[in-house]
């Protein structure tokens, strides 16, 4: 009966197993594999090349930047989007009319494709495009967005954030409606201003909704690819160039698999240390957990 | 001898003979000089091209059932469009995951294939082919497709850089040009005085866009200058000739404005600009929406000049069908077949090349038009920048160029810093 009961349960989790092993684990082995070598992809021949594409990390001299600028990409999508994500979370957590409409209209955007998104945003952001003549209107000679490094990375990101801020905000909104309405009742009688109901109540009891928010937005600008293949591909410079970006150029462009692969797995190794150590740190940062 | 044994006998001649009847005829329908052993319908060939034009399609699939009606081993023959941008990622792709196509057009992926091997030397069975007439291409354009007195890709596209004009736009803006004496300072000139009177741009590098260099081509070559010695093995961006000839591009976009700077957008086909730099094949573009005139490219301060765009189509030896495929190309470039090319793409056979004959499959250009900007130019026209590798140098050269495009840049040192980062790929 136990045996039974435990093939039912291998039959039950094996379209996951099967899913994981075709979309994860193999492809993992393989981009390993991979690494190992340098493959000739137009003759199909593969050479042993050992440690030699993770000694090639250390000597790369456009990985620092590319390393740099996913970190300010990176930090800035997740700060910007888990602010903003709250802050309109808390804004259209109350009743009045039209909130519908309004939480509607945030969360559009995720729904809309990305290369469509961002082919738009491309437009807009041109030098004689439609934010610059909008800020002429009002007599300000707005910068050339894309072309000057500061400015392309800002763009990109909230390109990145005002797209998919509406997935944070939908959780923070249900986060905020789990929290019971007695104990801003409570605070209130005890005399608590808001911000201090807000940081002592609001805070810890949606912690889990922050700690998740938080590791899927980190992964998805880690991952972040189609808003700077379209917008910058990668510049000015390597202003913009971020790891995955980088990663599809040596693969893909340069048709040096093994970097590349090597660098896919820097990345992997990035995402996985992050993800632990945020979940490790949950027990200082959830409420729940203890 | 049982009756079983010459059954199997039996069917094991009429094999043979069926294979050597389908190799006969294929033989006789290409006059090519090799048989083919494949059993009738058994040969799937596929071809990528970038083209998605429904009129050029529609001719290689009507060529192409001319060649299945003469030969009974090819089951099909395709042609997949891939899209321009992403071409040469997809043909690796696919080339790596083991469905590569059996011939394939290309354009700055052909050292890279030449170098690894990747393609079939098609000399030989060109020159054999009865008829082919081997002897009819330019010298001047094979030579970019060719190593070691080999051909590896029939270059099918040979399209000379011109300079198109916007008549209406010039007469808007009072101007004139001196078509007689047609220098890059006048067309600066002219284009500034343009972009002052009407808001629009001045002249515009097609393709350009602030990251493709090599279009650049089309300008620096007028200065003497090139993007590597003749051997490719080192940058030259660093010359005096660049200098000169990047100094010029800077001043016209942030002294002169007569070149749309980075991030603005003017299209000279939508009537944006007063020139564009482009190829002849671009003309298909004008709409008739203003009076256009189209003259070869301006001198340089080392004279005339001119530059071509190319591309070739060639079988992979990877393909499972490599003489099934060659003697489809031989058949593709015929000199019959490439007549009916050449309505799309300037041709590599100096029989077809006059401007008469070019002209009645161009409705866009008059005869003279054609003589002066495309046979003209061909014969002593230079390529754009090619080498191996030639993503990567693209975009490390991309990048340290992107140093240029602000108004206090410091020309020399940039391009100098352009040599610091290719120089290690073209001494590989």
């Amino acid at each position: 009966m136990a045996r039974r009961d435990a093939l039912t349960g291998y039959l039950f989790i094996s379209p996951q197993l099967i899913g994981v092993l075709v979309f994860v684990l193999i492809p993992v082995g393989l981009a390993i594999y991979y690494s190992l070598n340098d493959w000739n992809i137009f003759t199909g021949e593969l050479q042993f090349v050992g440690g030699d594409h993770y000694a090639a990390l250390l000597e790369d001299p456009q990985l620092p930047s590319v390393l740099g600028a996913t970190a300010i990409f990176s930090g800035g999508v997740v700060a910007l989007n888990i602010a903003l994500g709250l802050a309109l979370a808390v804004m259209l957590n109350r009743r009045f009319r039209g909130v519908t409409l309004f939480r509607t209209l945030f969360f559009s955007p995720v729904v809309v494709s990305v290369v469509a998104w961002t082919l738009v945003w491309g437009f807009l952001l041109q030098d004689n495009g439609g934010i610059n003549g909008f800020l002429a209107q009002f007599g300000v000679v707005g910068p050339n967005w894309l072309q000057e490094g500061p400015t392309a990375m800002a763009a990109v990101i909230v390109t990145q954030v005002v797209r998919s801020v509406g997935i944070n905000m939908v959780l923070f909104l249900s986060a905020l409606q789990g929290v019971p309405g007695e104990l801003y009742e409570a605070a209130r009688i005890d005399g608590a201003r808001n911000s201090t109901m807000f940081t002592r109540i609001t805070l810890p009891l949606i912690s889990p909704t922050l700690l998740l928010t938080a590791i899927i937005t980190i992964v998805g600008a880690l991952q972040a690819f189609a808003q700077i293949a379209v917008l910058t591909q990668g510049g000015p410079g390597l202003s913009t160039t971020v790891l995955v970006y980088y990663v599809f150029q040596q693969a893909f462009d340069f048709n040096n698999i093994g970097y590349g692969s090597t660098l896919a797995l820097m990345l992997l190794t990035f995402v996985m240390l992050l993800t632990v150590l945020q979940w490790q740190l949950r027990r200082k940062w959830v409420f729940y957990e203890d | 001898m049982n009756t079983a044994t010459k059954l199997v006998g039996l069917a094991a001649l009429a094999t043979t003979i069926a294979v050597a009847a389908a190799g006969c005829s294929a033989s006789a329908g290409s006059g090519g000089p090799v048989a083919t052993t494949a059993p009738p319908n058994s040969v799937d060939l596929r071809m990528t091209v970038w083209t998605s034009n429904e009129d050029q399609l529609a001719l290689f699939d009507s060529i192409a059932e001319e060649y299945k009606s003469d030969h009974p081993e090819i089951k099909s023959i395709t042609f997949e469009s891939l899209p321009f941008a992403d071409y040469n990622t997809t043909l690796t792709t696919q080339i790596a995951g083991g469905n590569s196509p059996d011939l394939a057009w290309m354009g700055d992926l052909s050292k890279d294939l030449i170098a690894s091997d990747a393609l079939v030397p098609l000399t030989d069975t060109l020159s054999e082919t009865k008829g082919w007439d081997y002897d009819d291409l330019l010298g001047s354009v094979t030579a970019e497709f060719t190593a070691d007195d080999q051909l590896y890709a029939y270059p099918f596209s040979n399209s000379p850089f011109a300079l198109y004009v916007n008549e209406s736009l010039l007469a808007e803006a009072g101007q004139t040009l001196d078509t007689d004496n047609l220098t890059w300072d006048q067309v600066s000139a002219v284009g500034s005085a343009a972009n002052a009177a009407t808001g629009k741009g001045g002249f515009v590098i097609r393709d350009f866009n602030y990251a493709s260099w090599n279009t650049l081509a089309t300008v620096w070559t007028g200065w003497g200058a090139s993007a590597w010695n003749e051997d490719g093995t080192e940058c030259t961006f660093d010359s005096d000739e660049m200098v000169k000839a990047f100094q010029f591009l800077h001043d016209a976009i942030y002294v002169d404005k007569s070149m749309p700077g980075p991030g603005t957008t003017a299209d000279f086909f939508a009537g944006d600009s007063a020139f564009t730099i482009a190829q002849v094949s671009r003309a298909s573009l004008l709409d008739g929406s203003f009076e256009y005139a189209v003259y070869p490219l301006p001198a340089g301060p080392e004279g005339t000049y001119s530059v071509i765009g190319q591309a070739g189509v060639g079988v992979l030896e990877s393909s499972a069908h490599v003489q099934e495929a060659t003697d489809f190309l031989a058949f593709l470039t015929n000199p019959e077949n490439a007549a009916k090319l050449a309505q799309f793409f300037p041709p590599p056979r100096e029989s077809l090349l006059t401007g008469e004959k070019l002209a009645e499959v161009n409705t866009k250009l008059t005869a003279e038009q054609l003589q002066t900007v495309v046979v003209d130019q061909i014969s002593d026209a230079v390529t754009l920048p090619n080498h191996t590798s030639p993503a990567e140098i693209a975009q490390k050269a991309k990048t340290a160029l992107d140093a240029m495009w602000t108004p206090d840049a410091d020309v020399e040192s940039v391009l100098s810093s352009v040599c610091t980062a290719i120089d290690p790929l073209l001494a590989k």
